[in-house]
Formats: structure tokens, C-alpha cells, sequence
């Protein structure tokens, strides 16, 4: 790959020294010292941090108590270890059940470095990798620590019954993923995360069956519960009955999952939401990178104005298929068999010729954005504006025949096939970019513990391992990571301290909490406005995916910070929520929900307009090459933002955490 | 096209419920079955009545949690789940009758939602492999045959959404437990605790109420995932195999 070293400058006066476009949208606030991560050679330091965490013994175990509230790849496997471990856990999920977390949905695969292919894999490499993919906005002493606990998972899974892909003679089989040279990936056909999830699941529930943990579902966070500066419990709404539910614990983590339905059309379950992380902002915990979004660059594209969902396709079909729109606008309309191969423009293979079809994520997406915004685009029109590109498989089938085509991707043929009513065996598959992932999440430190005391947070809900950028299968392997190998050490640390004071069910920390939840569902009940709750989601996902998408400007965002003000102050004034506050009401937890995501949809925005600067899915467009391509700038932004909220109203306040590499040197991508 | 939907609506699940009818027009054949509900719940929510209940969350056929008899029929008329179920499957002027999962074991929560926490307890009886965290061999220390792999991946697919049950004239969940049976007893890994898991499991579907299998195979019709009936074949074979060696 052909990368060029970035010459540093040593003048400079630290990260941030030069831009500052949000002035005044926020205020500066101390730096981030520390993040407890142990020095020294970074192959040693999270062994010498397990050796350093103090031990439980096991009958001490039985008197700690730990909330999880989550229950994909993240929160059911810690939910499992530390029940296993002895500790008493209460495991919460807004599902009817603990199988159904969205980390269910992922398709392809799990990345470990077991160098099983002898192809030159290694712990360093797998680090090194994901912190290149990431666009060196990730922490390194975190990255590595994923890559050296990686091989475990696998092991793990494999002794669960995780019915991974195998070759003849009976061991595991390997595919390459997303850009990287070596086999690593680990899979099961497309439904990896089903199978890893279903693992997991059935670790908790065999731990649920031995008294250690209770699982609570259809129960939502609302608020959390701070004693003395610590952690010590959560509001939960149990959303069968309406009962709002105190429960208390030693400490409390968060695995509630990312936030990419603040765009309302995304690849995540509908009810993935932010609110649990957001409740924890609003009382103290810094929201780091939020403005860091994965677009993924082959989803089936926008059908019309009802859309509630976006759906992936696998973004193995870029080995195969060729990405065009016509060269003329003229003829967009036209069934795509009939335009001639000199009409067409394979873009992708025109710009990047070296890397083709096989650009990386973010790149592959903002391409197919511009040929859509010079009115190329193809497919029906919604809103007048066809978003939509080729995906022509003609030539591979010509190639490979049909039996070789279905052979590789026959369940990805059949579901497009279903959703859009169209066979892509005889015309060409239409895709376009969809959000997908979130980088961005709870500021974390080393042993994943937020900036509240006895609040940890795991999975993607936190912001530490992906940087700008994620890179195929490294999702699984993060929250398997954290839930199975990291937070069980860490958290073993922090729980030395006890045993805890008890806190009393009438402690005014407690009462607050309470009220506040009590208050916000009388607001949203009383609220005699006109307005669903859905059509303000809708209003808030066109403003993020116009201005806070896949291309912002100092000006976009700005923009976009005025309507968002305008929505909330709508928002409180004229939602509509009908029915009762003490039945299963889905639209009273929608309106908690996107009134949260409103608040994130803007500092999402401020955090953006903060970071002149492109990389990852984030392309900032006063930052660019001569040739269009993203412009990092690793002088001034270097550094992870974690924003502290500030009160409502207030400007939030910025901390900044320097990015150190001592392990590996900072690089411009290049994909030409 | 223009409907009529005629809906299961039931305030909880101590009331009485009762069928209502809706009309609703402009339903475009690209919107999925859940986004026309969508709709319907937008236009009721703008009269000031309620809106309809119904699970649903990943709404792209993996998660398991949408469910919905329609027109009598577990998912609708395709063998697939409510959410990659679309509109284009119905025509103009059909009357569409939406019903709840049917089945004692799952009892109604609200309108169209039901309790699949049975589910969870059949697998907390033994639906898992005990393997602590952090004591698992080396990945590699167990060949597994590719065949066998295949196999129980093919079954581990099931999504627990409850099809079967609501399909089954019986209310029996010996499909999804057969499922989950042949999984792990495919499996070298699944071995040790293949006597009692089947053991347990069956106690605790019968002790939640789902009713006995007559091998009638409305359940592998209906299913999504398409999980083949010899699963429950195999469950019996494995439940005798215990009882032989004396559980």
C-alpha cells in the first residue's frame, strides 16, 4: 500500500493549536492527563495491568452486585463472565429477550490473530491494522490489548459450540475482510454475529439458571443513580407495566450498543438508542468523538418516504460486482441493460484505479454520494433526488456462470431480491451508502471505566478501538474483547474496594433520580401537542445526514446546530404521545428516546464543526487534496475530543486527550 | 393499493380483546409489512387513537422479535419473517387479518405483542455448553468434521421467533427445541451434557405449557429459517438415547 510518511512538525504547540471553527458553540476545558494505561514495551502493558488489578476472593464475589445494561456481543458476555466469576449481576434489555441485541445482525465476520493461515499474521500485525484502518484516531495501548486478547475469543467460542466455517479436514477455516492482506477473519457464513451472539446469550442464560444473574427484559434505562461521586444504580422503566424500578449495585457498565439511529434511516434495529449512554453524559460521563460515523458503503437504497429501515448487503459483493452510473444524466431513467459500455462510467475503476472496486469503506461511499449529487444517481427518485448506483454483476456471472455466482452469494441474491422485487441475476443491483456504525461513545479510560467513578462502559457504546474508521470484523471481536476478557480484570479492581456502604432506597440520590424519570414521562403524557414523535425523528435524521454525514462543512453545520435548536425547542412544545404512561407504550419510549437523540444530534454537529480536519467517514470539506481525497491533520487534531456536558443550555466543554503512538508511526492513506 | 385490516386489539394481557378494521390507502408494494403497520399507526396516532402494539427490531430477519399471524398464517403468506414480508405479496382491495403469536405458552402482552420468555427458559434448562470464560482450549485442539460443522450451523440459524409454535395446531416448540438439541449435539463440544440437555429441556417445555408433537409439520412450513423437521427426529432419538442410559 502505498503510504507516505507524514513529516512532523516539532514546533507545533500541541493538538488544537490552530483551527477553531466552534468557537464559541463550546468552552475549552483542562486536558485529559491520564488514561491510567500502563507504560512501558505495549506488548507488556495489559498483562502487567492484570497483574496489577487486585483480586475478589471468591466468597467476597457473592456480596458484590454489578448492573449490566445491555445484552449483545458487549454486555451478555461480561453479563456471563462475571456471573460465572461469582459476582451478582442484573443483566437489562429493552428486548423481550437477551438473543435479539442487535450485534445479531452483523454478517461477516470476526477478526483474530491466530496466524492459523501462516500468511505473516501476528498480534503486532492485527494492532497495527486496525490502527491504520482507524485513521490513527484510535488509542494504540487499547488496540493492542484487543489484538493480543483476540485469539481467546476464538477459542471461547469454539469450546460455546459457535459453529464456525471449516475446511475438510476438520479445522477452522479463514477469509480476508475489508482491505487487509493477511486471513483472519473467522465466520459463519453471513450470520457470524447471530452465532457469536447466540454464544453468549447461552452463556448468560446457563448463568441465569445457576442464580447469578437476573435478567430483566423489556425494562429501558432512564437515568443513573450517583452516590458520592460513584455509580451505584439505574432507573429502569419496566415497559410491560410502566413501573418505574430503582435498582442498586456496587457499580454499574454500560453495553447499550451505538447510536446511529440519531439519523433515523440506518443498518441498526429500530430500537437502538442512545439514551442510556446520554442519561450517563447528562450526569457527568464525557462523550468522546461523537461525530465519528461509519457509512457503510453497499446498502439497498432509499424505496420511498415510508422507509423505516436500511438494509446491508454484504460488502463481500465488491469482489465481483463492477459500481458505474451513466455517464449522461439523460439516461439515468433508462433500464441499465440498455445503455451501451461506452455510456457507462465505472467510477470507482476511473479514479482509484490501483484499488478499483476495492476502495475502502469510506472512500467507495463518498464516491457514490457525488456521482448521486451531479444527478447521476439511479433508481426511483424519492424526494427528486434518485440516490442510488450499479452493482452489476454481468461480467463476474459471464465469468463464473450463474452456478458460480449463486454458489457465492446466494442468500445475498434472494434478500435483495425480496426487498426490492427486482432479480439481480438478470439486471443490475442498486446500492448506496448508509450509516451504519458509530465510532464515537462514552469516554473511557484504560480499564474502560467512564469519567464517573464506578461506571464502565463496553462494546460500541464506547469510542476507544476504532479510531476515525472501523474495519470489517473488528465490531465482534471489540465487544467479545471487552465483555469476556478486558472488564472482567478491570472491573476486579475496582470491586476490591468493597464492600460498599449500602445505599438506602430513600437516599436523595435516589429520590432525584427517580423524579426526574417521573417528571419526563408526565411532560411527554401531558404534553397535548399535535406532532408523533416519529415525524421529529424523521426531521432530525434529514438534518444529521445532510449536513452531518458523509461530507460536512464549517457552514453545513452550523446550519444544522440552528435547526436542531429550533426542532428541540418544537420538540417539548408540540409532541404528541398517546395512551398510558402505565402500559406498554411504544410511543412514550420513542419520545424519550429522540428527545435524547436530539440533544446528541447536536453536539454531534458542535463536535464536527470542531474538527476541520478529514479522516475516516469523516470528511470535512475545507479539508482536501488538490484531488479531493480526505486531509488529515494529525498536528492539530491528534487527540480524542471528549465532550462534558455542561448543563442544559450551556455551551458543552471540551477535553482533549492527546493521541501518543510510541508503538507505530503516524501515516496518510492513500488509495490511488 | 387500498386495505382493510382487520387487527387483534387487546389493552393488556388481563383484558378482553377484540378484533378491529382499518382502512388504509396509498399502501406503496415496496413498503414491508411492518412499515405499512408504520403507516397505519402514523394515520391512528393523527386521529387521537392509539397506536396498533407490535414487536419488531433489527427488520432485516435476523433478530427474531417481529411475529405476526396474518391472514391465519405464522409470518404471512412467504416463508419468511413479518419484516422482509412486502407489501407486493397483497393486492388492491385485499381485507388482511393480523393476529397475535397463537399459542398458551406465549401469552399477549399488548395488542400484538406477545411473552416469548418460555423460550428463554427452555434454554436456561440446558440449551448451552458449559465452558467457562478464560478455560477454553486452544480453538484447534478439536477438529470438527466440515459436514457436522455444516449441519449445525444449518440449525444453530434458528431465530427464536416463535413461528413454529404459533403454526403448530399443538402449540408445540419441538422444532426451535430440536433445533438448538441438534446444534450443540452435532457437535464434539456438545457431548458431555447431551443427555441431560435434552432431559431438561423437554421438562421445561412441557412444564411452560407448549403442547406435545404429532409430527403434523405445519412448524418447518412455516418457518423462516427453514429448519428442517428431522430436527425434532433427532430429539427424540436423543431423549430415548438418556432414557437407555438410565435419566
Amino acid at each position: 500500500m502505498p503510504d507516505t510518511t507524514l513529516t512532523s512538525d516539532p514546533s507545533h504547540d500541541g493538538p488544537g493549536a490552530q483551527s477553531d471553527d466552534a468557537a464559541g458553540y463550546y468552552t475549552p476545558g483542562a486536558p485529559i492527563a491520564d488514561t491510567k494505561a500502563p507504560g512501558g514495551p505495549i506488548a507488556d502493558r495489559w498483562q502487567t495491568r492484570k497483574f496489577e488489578a487486585r483480586l475478589v476472593n471468591p466468597s467476597n464475589r457473592r456480596k458484590l452486585s454489578i448492573i449490566i445494561v445491555g445484552t449483545g456481543l458487549a454486555g451478555g458476555s461480561a453479563a456471563a463472565t462475571l456471573g460465572e466469576a461469582g459476582y451478582n449481576v442484573k443483566s437489562f434489555c429493552y428486548q423481550d429477550s437477551p438473543r435479539r441485541a442487535h450485534s445479531i445482525a452483523a454478517q461477516g465476520g470476526i477478526n483474530a490473530a491466530k496466524n492459523y493461515k501462516e500468511d505473516g499474521d501476528s498480534v503486532h500485525r492485527l494492532f497495527y491494522d486496525t490502527v491504520k484502518g482507524g485513521d490513527y484516531r484510535s488509542r494504540e495501548s487499547n488496540v493492542y490489548r484487543l489484538a493480543e486478547v483476540s485469539t481467546n475469543i476464538i477459542d471461547q467460542c469454539v469450546a460455546q459450540g459457535v459453529p464456525f466455517a471449516r475446511e475438510y479436514g476438520g479445522l477452522l477455516d479463514n477469509r480476508s475482510f475489508g482491505g487487509v492482506q493477511v486471513s483472519r477473519t473467522f465466520y459463519a457464513r453471513g450470520q457470524t454475529g447471530q452465532q457469536l451472539l447466540l454464544g453468549a446469550y447461552q452463556a448468560l442464560e446457563r448463568q441465569v439458571a445457576a442464580g447469578t444473574v437476573e435478567t430483566f427484559t423489556r425494562h429501558e434505562m432512564l437515568e443513573v443513580i450517583i452516590v458520592d461521586g460513584k455509580a451505584r444504580g439505574i432507573i429502569a422503566r419496566d415497559m410491560v407495566t410502566g413501573e418505574i424500578e430503582t435498582h442498586l449495585a456496587d457499580v454499574v457498565v454500560l453495553a447499550s450498543g451505538g447510536y446511529g439511529n440519531v439519523f433515523y434511516l440506518s443498518t441498526n434495529a429500530m430500537g437502538c438508542n442512545v439514551t442510556a449512554s446520554w442519561r450517563a453524559h447528562r450526569k457527568g460521563a464525557y462523550m468522546a468523538n461523537p461525530c465519528y460515523t461509519q457509512i457503510h458503503p453497499t446498502c439497498i437504497p432509499v424505496s420511498g418516504a415510508h422507509q423505516s429501515k436500511l438494509t446491508l448487503m454484504s460488502e463481500s459483493l465488491r469482489n465481483d460486482g463492477r459500481i458505474w452510473v451513466p455517464k449522461k444524466a439523460s439516461d439515468c431513467e433508462k433500464d441499465p441493460r440498455d445503455i451501451p459500455e461506452e455510456d457507462r462510467d465505472y467510477y470507482l475503476e476511473r479514479i482509484y484505479p490501483s484499488f478499483g472496486n476495492l476502495v475502502p469503506r469510506d472512500i467507495a461511499s463518498r464516491a457514490a454520494k457525488n456521482v448521486c449529487d451531479e444527478g447521476r444517481g439511479v433508481g426511483p427518485a424519492v424526494e427528486g433526488v434518485r440516490r442510488g448506483v450499479y452493482l452489476d454483476f454481468s461480467a463476474a456471472i459471464e465469468r463464473l456462470g450463474r452456478d458460480g455466482i449463486e454458489e457465492k452469494y446466494d442468500n445475498l441474491f434472494d434478500m435483495y431480491a425480496r426487498i426490492t422485487g427486482e432479480d439481480p441475476y438478470s439486471t443490475p443491483m442498486r446500492i448506496y451508502p448508509a450509516v451504519h456504525y458509530v465510532m464515537g461513545g462514552l469516554w473511557v479510560d484504560y480499564d474502560l471505566m467512564s469519567s464517573i467513578e464506578g461506571l464502565f462502559v463496553t462494546g460500541e457504546a464506547n469510542f476507544s478501538d476504532h479510531g476515525a474508521n472501523r474495519l470489517g470484523a473488528s465490531a465482534l471481536m471489540q465487544g467479545l474483547a471487552d465483555g469476556y476478557f478486558v472488564l472482567p480484570h478491570t472491573i476486579r479492581d475496582y470491586l476490591a474496594d468493597g464492600p460498599f456502604e449500602p445505599v438506602p432506597a430513600d437516599h436523595p440520590a435516589v429520590v432525584e433520580a427517580e423524579q426526574a424519570v417521573r417528571t419526563r414521562i408526565d411532560t411527554f403524557m401531558n404534553s397535548n401537542g399535535t406532532r408523533s414523535v416519529d415525524s421529529y425523528h424523521r426531521e432530525l435524521g434529514n438534518i444529521m445526514w445532510e449536513y452531518c454525514g458523509m461530507e460536512r462543512t464549517e457552514e453545513g453545520l452550523k446550519k444544522a446546530i440552528d435547526l436542531i435548536r429550533t426542532l428541540k425547542d418544537d420538540f417539548w412544545r408540540n409532541v404528541k404521545v398517546l395512551g398510558s404512561a402505565e402500559s406498554l407504550n411504544q410511543s412514550l419510549e420513542k419520545a424519550g428516546r429522540v428527545a435524547d437523540f436530539i440533544e446528541l444530534g447536536e453536539l454531534m454537529c458542535i463536535d464536527a464543526l470542531n474538527r476541520r480536519e478529514s479522516c475516516g467517514g469523516h470528511f470535512r470539506g475545507e479539508s482536501q487534496t488538490e484531488d479531493g481525497e480526505a486531509l488529515r491533520h494529525d498536528d492539530e487534531f491528534a487527540y480524542v475530543a471528549a465532550w462534558e456536558f455542561a448543563g442544559d443550555g450551556e455551551a458543552p466543554i471540551l477535553h482533549k486527550e492527546e493521541l501518543i503512538y510510541t508503538a507505530i508511526e503516524m501515516k496518510q492513506r492513500s488509495y490511488k | 393499493m387500498r386495505l382493510t385490516l382487520k387487527i387483534w386489539r387487546q389493552a393488556d394481557a388481563a383484558s378482553e380483546g377484540a378484533m378491529h378494521t382499518y382502512e388504509i390507502d396509498d399502501v406503496s408494494e415496496d413498503m414491508s409489512f411492518l412499515e405499512m403497520l408504520d403507516v397505519l399507526n402514523e394515520e391512528l396516532q393523527a386521529k387521537g387513537e392509539e397506536p396498533v402494539a407490535f414487536d419488531s427490531d433489527c427488520r432485516e430477519g435476523i433478530c427474531g422479535m417481529c411475529g405476526l399471524m396474518i391472514n391465519g398464517q405464522a409470518h404471512g403468506p412467504e416463508v419468511t419473517t413479518t419484516c422482509q414480508l412486502h407489501m407486493r405479496s397483497f393486492k388492491d382491495g385485499d381485507e388482511i387479518v393480523i393476529e397475535p403469536w397463537r399459542a398458551d405458552a406465549f401469552p399477549v402482552v399488548k395488542d400484538l405483542c406477545v411473552d416469548r420468555g418460555a423460550f428463554d427458559r427452555i434454554i436456561q434448562a440446558g440449551g448451552y455448553i458449559s465452558v467457562n470464560t478464560g478455560s477454553a482450549p486452544e480453538a484447534h485442539a478439536t477438529p470438527v468434521p466440515r459436514d457436522d460443522a455444516l449441519r449445525a450451523f444449518n440449525v444453530a440459524t434458528c431465530i427464536g421467533c416463535g413461528a413454529c409454535v404459533a403454526a403448530c395446531p399443538n402449540g408445540s416448540a419441538s422444532l426451535f427445541m430440536g433445533a438448538k438439541i441438534t446444534h450443540l449435539g452435532e457437535l464434539p463440544q456438545g457431548q458431555p451434557e447431551r443427555d441431560t440437555r435434552v432431559v431438561e429441556m423437554v421438562g421445561q417445555h412441557d412444564h411452560e405449557g407448549f403442547g406435545g408433537c404429532t409430527n403434523i409439520g405445519e412448524c418447518t412450513a412455516a418457518c423462516p429459517k427453514e429448519i428442517p423437521l428431522d430436527v425434532i427426529s433427532r430429539l427424540n432419538w436423543d431423549l430415548h438415547a438418556a432414557m437407555r442410559h438410565g435419566l
